[in-house]
Order: structure tokens, then sequence, then C-alpha cells
């Protein structure tokens, strides 16, 4: 799977999203920065029940240990390392792999959570 | 379990969708293929009156397309079932389609039953089942005045509360001597015929229809047996319900004498690989019409097809509503027939409430009930009828009034008791999932589905879920979500006295985990209210809603809508040419709203700073119609050119509207003010009225348009305006301080403790000694206004989130407009697919394509 480079480290925004163009899909790309230790989470943009691509405009926070985004529309929350639906199990979104280079950030097109490209 | 088995569903209904939906829960791997006659997915039923009163079909809709889609579940709509082929295992469609089956489910439900009167076929003769016909009655009650229901059963009642909604009068027609004849015995009908026709509808009972007629003063006529008539000009008919059966028929399953799908205790057909569940079923020469009998057969196939061994031993059939506004219970024996069976029977003929309670020969079980005008005591009732309890030694007690604020204390029901008969969940299916972690009402219910069908245990669910965790030493909290145990109003104080200037500095000092979409617009709110910060600002930035962030209103298909702020709601010409001008340009939708302004729809994220540009330099500052802020100061014209008007409302409107724009607030606050006591500002409406007299102003506080209406309170009289705006000072500044999360003025007063003259002892007394530093807050935060727009078109920083994309200058393709009535709207689903099947193929990256297609490309 390709890595593609997608933007510079700061043009993401801490504690919350930007949107990224990779191969025609939107992701929806998250700068997690309350510990010393930034963490990036990359997620499809769409939000599947809004039917908008809307989820790189969310909230970011945490229900219990899981790391999710409120969706802007209906709030529905989405895990930023699963994919999956807390409201709705069934319905789950796609999760990219990100890694930060050189201070620029890469998006891997494969996705990382099955379940959702089985659809 | 044999994995590669070919299930096929006819019919998405409720029953058939709750089938799909176990069948997947239980088999992740079964190939299932659903077959749907209707344009969409199952919906809601049940609940399908709530159309005409604001629910919409999507709110109706029990699942998505995306759903069944990421569920792998196969399905097609607008798809009718021709033929059944059972010797080659295959269905064939309408269209032509062929779908083989190893299982056949039938779950093809019912249709409305039209008896045989001449003249029944004519337009505007309609029936209540779909929500196509719901659609062709809305259209039929347009040109419509008079309306009646021909049937008087459960759902013919529905049916004229349908009717009566869309401001028809309404009459119900009925064969039989009583209303709801199978639920409630005669005088329990009789009381709920006096309750209806008290709302407005006028009830016929033993009316035989014979013809169906040209009228004179409606467009037909109903004329009856008994020589008399009626005049309406629409006919519904909602005379019961018959079983889809023709399919069953047509390919030789057994069915019964009055139609309905034979099926034994695993609810199979007459051959062994189709199974029939829901209303076209018929078991023990019995159809059951309510949805939870449906969802139980349901259970039963697919513990059938996953080698389980649940079986259908019937179902209760009792059932509580509210009908037209009546409450109303039916349980078990309703009518005694039980031999021996004794009646205790209560009346209040000035409320108008009468309940009855059937109990064995030995008054010790109880059998049935009739409850009308008053359900509270029903689910009480149900747990001694479901579970056989022993009734106690005056049985009385439990309709007399007096029992009425005591229910069956949920800690003495068993576990085996159950709560939820939609989905079949028990006491103990509920106390299993709080032993398991959950622990507030919304973890259970999507943890044991209990009160997600009908609804109606909702009540009983929360009390065995409050008795359980009273009985576990939990205490209920107003804590403001899961990372901060405190109030709204205690996480203010510890902000404003601990001079906290960020959210992780609060949350690293008095919460845990990372916050969430709760507390972060909760605790951005107050960071507003106590330091005046410009909300995107680094720290603050992901705090916002995306209303907020983006200083817009985010709009269905992720476009937003502008709105500048236009004082009072007065506007020069130029600036009106302006907006005018904007809106060409960039094409968008303009509306007037209701606060007096100019909404401009169909902006993308992109396109916001430039038209901002436009009108910041045209001397417009931002309306905050995004922000959980002052909205707008409504005025009417006022002493300056209206005949009546005492003062001059449009000049206060304006000075207050730009005192307090941009105040942050626990919810939006909206004012008016009129000029006169005619109040044509409708002040009496709004968090804060004024209206104008001989002598002053008169202040009105804490009214609310909208869900829930409330009157305003007049707080003070007769004011100079001084006087007026130190008192709103006030008002606000306290609002602020001890208000819950998205609590407006008007319930925050209503649980304000002492109310109304507790506000004034504070506001005009200054009992608590805190006027003066209420005031000062508040000067504070008007002197450091600023309007959000110019900041954001000064930073470059901020300005670059405006754009769809970080990587590409590309738009977002899923926002597609077409036209209607000369100005854009947003294309519906079907509309951008038809636009996408006109682009290039080499172009498709549309999120709406399978999200693996890129997957399989690389």
């Amino acid at each position: 799977m390709a890595w593609t480079d997608i933007c510079a480290f700061e043009d993401l925004v801490e504690n919350s999203g930007i949107c990224a163009l990779l191969n025609g899909q939107q992701v929806a790309v998250f700068l997690l920065a309350h510990s010393d230790e930034p963490q990036i989470y990359a997620v499809g943009n769409y939000d599947p029940l809004g039917k908008a691509n809307v989820l790189s405009r969310g909230i970011l926070g945490s229900v219990g240990e899981q790391i999710v985004v409120a969706s802007p529309l209906y709030k529905q929350h989405f895990s930023l390392t699963t994919g999956q639906c807390l409201e709705q199990p069934d319905v789950v979104i796609p999760v990219y792999r990100v890694k930060l280079q050189q201070g620029r950030v890469w998006l891997n097109a494969g996705q990382q959570n099955q379940q959702a490209s089985a659809a | 379990m044999q994995q590669t088995k070919q299930i096929l569903v006819i019919g998405n209904g409720m029953v058939g969708h709750h089938f799909v939906d176990q069948l997947r829960a239980k088999d992740p791997l079964a190939q299932i293929t659903v077959l749907c006659g209707e344009a969409q997915l199952a919906y809601d039923r049940v609940h399908l009156s709530g159309y005409f009163s604001g629910t919409s079909a999507e709110q109706l809709a029990l699942t998505t397309e995306e759903a069944y889609q990421a569920a792998n579940i196969q399905y097609r709509l607008n798809c009718w079932v021709e033929q059944i082929n059972r010797e080659q295992q295959l269905v064939v469609t309408s269209h032509g389609g062929q779908f083989y089956y190893d299982e056949l489910v039938l779950a093809t439900g019912s249709y409305a039953f039209v008896p045989p009167i001449p003249g029944n076929d004519q337009p505007h003769c309609l029936v209540y089942r779909t929500l196509q016909d719901l659609d062709a009655i809305a259209q039929s009650a347009a040109v419509s005045k008079v309306g009646v229901v021909i049937g008087g059963g459960l759902l013919g009642l529905e049916a004229a509360n349908a009717l009566k909604q869309l401001g028809l009068q309404t009459h119900v027609v009925e064969f039989a001597p009583q209303l709801m004849a199978v639920q409630l015995d005669q005088a329990g009908g009789q009381m709920l015929s006096q309750k209806i026709t008290e709302l407005g509808v006028q009830v016929h009972i033993g009316k035989a229809t014979q013809a169906i007629v040209a009228g004179a003063e409606c467009r037909y006529q109903l004329q009856f047996a008994d020589g008399e008539s009626l005049e309406t000009d629409l006919v519904l008919f909602s005379a019961g319900i018959r079983p889809y059966d023709q399919l069953a028929r047509s390919c030789g399953l057994a069915v019964g004498d009055r139609g309905g799908i034979v099926v034994n205790d695993l609810c199979q057909t007459s051959d062994p690989h189709i199974y029939a569940i829901g209303e076209c079923a018929l078991w023990q020469q019995k159809i059951f019409g309510l949805v939870a009998p449906g969802y139980q057969m349901a259970r039963v196939v697919v513990s059938q097809l996953t080698a389980g061994e649940l079986s259908f031993t019937g179902a209760d059939m009792s059932t509580k509503l509210k009908l037209l506004g009546v409450e109303v219970g039916s349980i078990g024996d309703a009518h005694a027939r039980t031999p021996g069976a004794l009646s205790y029977v209560f009346t209040d003929p000035r409320a108008k409430v009468y309940k009855k309670m059937v109990v064995s020969k030995d008054g010790k079980r109880l059998l049935g009930a009739v409850l009308v005008g008053d359900t509270s005591n029903y689910d009480s009732l149900l747990q001694y009828a479901l579970n056989d309890m022993l009734l106690p030694k005056q049985p009385e007690q439990l309709v007399l009034p007096a029992a009425s604020g005591t229910p069956l204390a949920a800690l003495t029901l068993p576990n085996s008791a159950t709560i939820c008969s939609c989905h079949n969940v028990a006491k103990g299916d509920i106390v299993a999932a709080m032993d398991s972690g959950c622990c507030d009402l919304a973890g259970i219910k999507s943890c044991t589905k209990a009160s997600t069908g009908c609804g109606g245990c909702t009540a009983l669910l929360k009390s065995v879920v409050d008795d359980e965790l009273e009985s576990r030493g939990v205490e209920v909290k107003n804590h403001l979500c899961e990372h901060f145990e405190y109030s709204r109003q205690e996480l203010l104080h510890l902000v404003q006295v601990g001079g906290i200037k960020t959210f992780s500095e609060l949350l690293s000092r008095h919460g845990q985990g990372l916050g969430c979409d709760i507390c972060k617009p909760t605790v951005g709110s107050i960071l507003a209210s106590s330091w005046n910060d410009y909300v995107l600002k680094k720290p603050h930035v992901g705090l916002q809603d995306t209303n907020d962030t983006f200083l817009a209103n985010m709009q269905k298909d992720g476009s937003y809508s502008v709105v500048p702020r236009i004082a009072g709601g007065e506007i020069t010409a130029e600036k009106l040419l302006v907006i005018g001008q904007v809106a060409l340009d960039f094409n968008l939708y303009t509306k007037i709203t209701g606060g007096q302004r100019i909404d401009l729809f169909g902006a993308r994220l992109e396109q916001l700073p430039a038209i901002w540009q436009r009108l910041v330099d045209a001397g417009f500052e931002t309306g905050h119609a995004y922000g959980k802020s002052l909205r707008t100061v409504k005025s009417c014209v006022g002493s300056t050119w209206c005949r009546y008007g005492v003062q001059d409302s449009v000049g206060q409107a304006i000075a207050i509207e730009n005192r307090y724009k941009g105040l942050r607030a626990p919810h939006k606050i909206k004012m008016a003010v009129s000029g006169c006591t005619r109040e044509c500002a409708e002040a009496q409406s709004k968090d804060i009225g004024i209206i104008a007299t001989e002598n002053g102003w008169n202040l009105y506080v804490c009214g609310n348009g909208g869900m829930r209406p409330r009157h305003a309170d007049l707080f003070a009289t007769d004011l100079d305006t001084d006087t007026l705006i130190r008192y709103i000072d006030r008002i606000l500044m306290l609002y602020i301080r001890t208000a819950d999360r998205l609590q407006r003025t008007s319930v925050w007063m209503e649980k304000l403790d002492g109310g109304l003259d507790y506000l004034r002892k504070v506001i005009i007394d200054d009992e608590l000694g805190i006027a003066t530093e209420l005031e000062n807050q508040m000067a504070a935060l008007v002197h450091t206004y600023a309007c959000e727009w110019k900041a954001t078109l000064q930073d470059p920083q901020a300005l670059k989130r405006f754009r769809q994309f970080v990587n590409s200058p590309d738009a977002d393709e899923n926002i597609v407009f077409v036209e209607e009535r000369s100005q854009i709207r947003p294309a519906t689903a079907d509309e951008k697919r038809q636009w996408l099947q006109q682009i290039p193929i080499t172009q498709l990256s549309e999120a709406e394509l399978p999200v693996n297609a890129l997957a399989e490309e690389k």
C-alpha cells in the first residue's frame, strides 16, 4: 500500500480536525494533543448517518477508554481507532494509517479496519 | 449452523426488519437478501401519526440503506414478488428478477381492509397504512375541510388523530355499538367516546355505511342504514387489516379460511423451507396485529435458523397507548370472559376516568384490566397479570385514586418479569446489564434494546433502573458528563475563582479523560462568558461546535448558512443591495428569518471568508446565528412611524442588540421590543421582552416560543431606560452563572428555587448583594466585544481552516444544488445519484461510492 504525503504537521489543528483528499477519498485527520506525545488519527470524512462529508469538523473526545469524534450533524460518536459508531455498532467508517515523517503527515490508502470495506 | 445458506426475506416492515436485525446479530455470515415492496426500508408504523406532527420519514426510519450495506445485507426496494417456485426454491419479482433461496421468510404483513361499500373507490377515499398512504392523505386534506374515518378501532382512532392534526373537522364512524370493541368493555368504550367528543372529534357508533354518494355541502355524503347521513370531503377506511397472503395462496401453501398463512409453533408454513412471521401469519387460527408478537415470531425463526430451540407459544395482546391525547390501556381478559371472573370498577365522571380490574374467582390473581383516561396503573397491573403475582388482600387499592401515586415497586418484581415486550427484555436482563457496567438509562437502552420498540415501557424501565441504582447506593447526580464530576454552575465557579483560562487547564485540574462534545462546548461557552477571548484562538478552537468554529450554521449537506447582524431589523437600502449582490455572486438561497434578518444558505466552507470579506467591507457584523448567544432583538416600528406607538421601540431594540451582541450564554437568547401594548414584536414570547408604556418600559422575562412555549412573566413596570438596562444586565449575568447547559431562560426560571419572587429579590432588591458584581461582569463583556468575522479575516492562521481539503483546492462533490422556485436547494440523494452518473467514470471519486473501491484499485 502506497503512502501519500498529505500536509505539514503545522497544517493540523490541535485537538481538532482537517480534511485531506486521498486518491479521491475524503479523509478526516485529527491531532490529539492533550498529552506530551501528540497523536494523529485518520478516518473517513463521510458521515454515513448524516450523509455528508463533515466528520473532520466534529468535536474530539473520549468515551471511556475510546477516542472518538462526534459528528457535527447528529452527534453520533465514531471511534478513531476502529471506525465503529458507538450508538449504532453496525455502522463503521474507514480508518486509515497515518505516519509523521520529517515534519510531514503521510496517509496510507489501505484501510486499517477491514469491517468497513467488507460492505 | 450452515453458514452458506441463502436466506431470502420478502417484506421489510417492522417485523421483517427485526428478523434481519436479529439474524445478523446471531449469525454474522448468513447470506441475507431482503425484497422490500416499499420505496424505503423499514419504518416505525406504530408512531405513524407523528408524521403529521413533525416527525420526519427519516426519524420514523428503523434503519438506513447504509446500515444494511455495512451489515452486508442485500436488499431491493420497490420490489414486488410475483411468484414463488417452491420446487426450484426460486422467487420471481415483477421486474423479472430471480432469487434462489434455501430458507424463505414471508414477512409480507397486512393491508387495510376496505369494506365493500358502493362508492368506496372514488378519489379522496383512502386508507391509513404506509408512508405513501400518509402522503396521499395529506394531499387530500389540503383540499378538504371535513374528514371521516370509517372504523373506530385502535387504528381508526390513530387515523382520526392524523386527520385532526391536519386541521380537518373529524368524524369517526363505527359499525359496532362502541369504540375499540376488541380492547375495551362497553363502559370503557363509552368513556372513550365522551372524551374524544370533548376533544372535538365527533363519534358516530352503531352506524353501518351503505353508500358513498356525491354530497351537497361537501364532496361526499355517507348514507347510513338507519336513514341518516353525514357529509364529508375525505373518507379514510380503517376497518381492520387483512393478511397479505396471495403469494402463499398462489404457490399452494396452506392458508386459513379467513386468510393468513398457516404456521406451526416454529412459524413454519406447510412448506418446511418457508416461514411466515408477523401479521401475515396465522397461528392457531389467530392473527396477531401488534408488533411485539411479530417480533417474537421473528426471534423464533432466527432461533430455527441458528440451531436454537425457541418456539412461538402465543402472545400477550395487552396494550397501552395514547389515542387523540386520551390514555387507553387494555390487559388480558378485558371483557371478563373467564368463568367466574370478578370485576372491580372505578369511575370518575368529572375527570372522565374509567378503570376496571378483572380478577380470578378467588380474588388472588389479576386476569385483565381496562383503563381509560388514566393509565398510570398499567405497568403495575400488567406485571401482576403477566407474572401471575399474588394480588394484595384488597385488590381494589390497585385502581383507586389514592393508589395512583404508589405504583408497584420495581424492586419487588421478580427477575423473570418482562419489562419490554417488544424486545423481550426481562428485569433480569436489565440487572445483568447494570452488573456489567451500564449505569444509565441510555446505556441500558442501547445495551438491552429495552424501550426502543413501542416505547410503552419507558416509565417502568426508568423506575426499574432508578430503584436498582438506589438499592446499589448510587446517588443520582447532575454531573456534566463523564469527564467532569461537576455541574455547569460548579464549573463556572471553578473557572472564575481559579482564574482558569483554557480547557486543558480545567481538565487537568478538575477533570479526567479527553473531554467530549458535551463538556467542550460548555466549557468553551463558560470561558467566553468569563473572559471573552476570541473563540477561534488556538486553545479554544477545538472546543467549539462546528457552527462556532466556522462562524456559520451547518446545514444537512455540510454546507453553511450566513446571517449578518441586522440590529432591530432596521436596514438601509444600500445594505440590502449588498446582501442581494453577495447572494447573487455566490449563488446563495435567501430567506427572511423569524428574527427580522436575512439568512443566506448554500455557502461552501471555502466560500465563507470571501462572503464575509464583502459583508464586513460593507459594514456588516456577524449575527451570531450559530452561537449559544444573543440572536436578535426584534422590534415593531414604534412611535416614530406608528399611529399608536408610545416609545421609540426600534431605537431601543438597536441599542439593546448592540449592547448584548456576542454575549455567550448557556443557550441562545432572543429579545424583542414593542412600541405599545398592541405588542406587534411579540415580546412576551422572548427571553427578554420589553413593551413600551406611556411612562417608560415594562420588562418581561423568561418567555419562550418554539417547542415548549412559555408566556413571559411581567418582571417590573414603567422603568426608565437606565434601570431597564441595569435589570437586564443583572438577569442575564445571573442566568449565565447559574443555568444548566443548554437550559433556556424559561426552564431556568421554572427550576429556580422561589421562582419569579426570588428573581425579583435578587435583581431588584439585591438581597444577595451581588447586583454591582453582576453589572461589572456584564460591563467587561460589553467592552471586550469584537466581531468574530472581522477578527477571523485578519488572522491568516484561522483562515487556513476555511478550505475543504488541506491538500487540494477542490470542492466537496457531495454538495450539489438543484433549482427550485428560482433559487438553489440541496439535491436529494436520488438527484445526486443521477448527477454522479453523468460524470465520466474516471472521475468517480465520490464518498458515496463503496469505500473499498479504492482498496481494490491499489
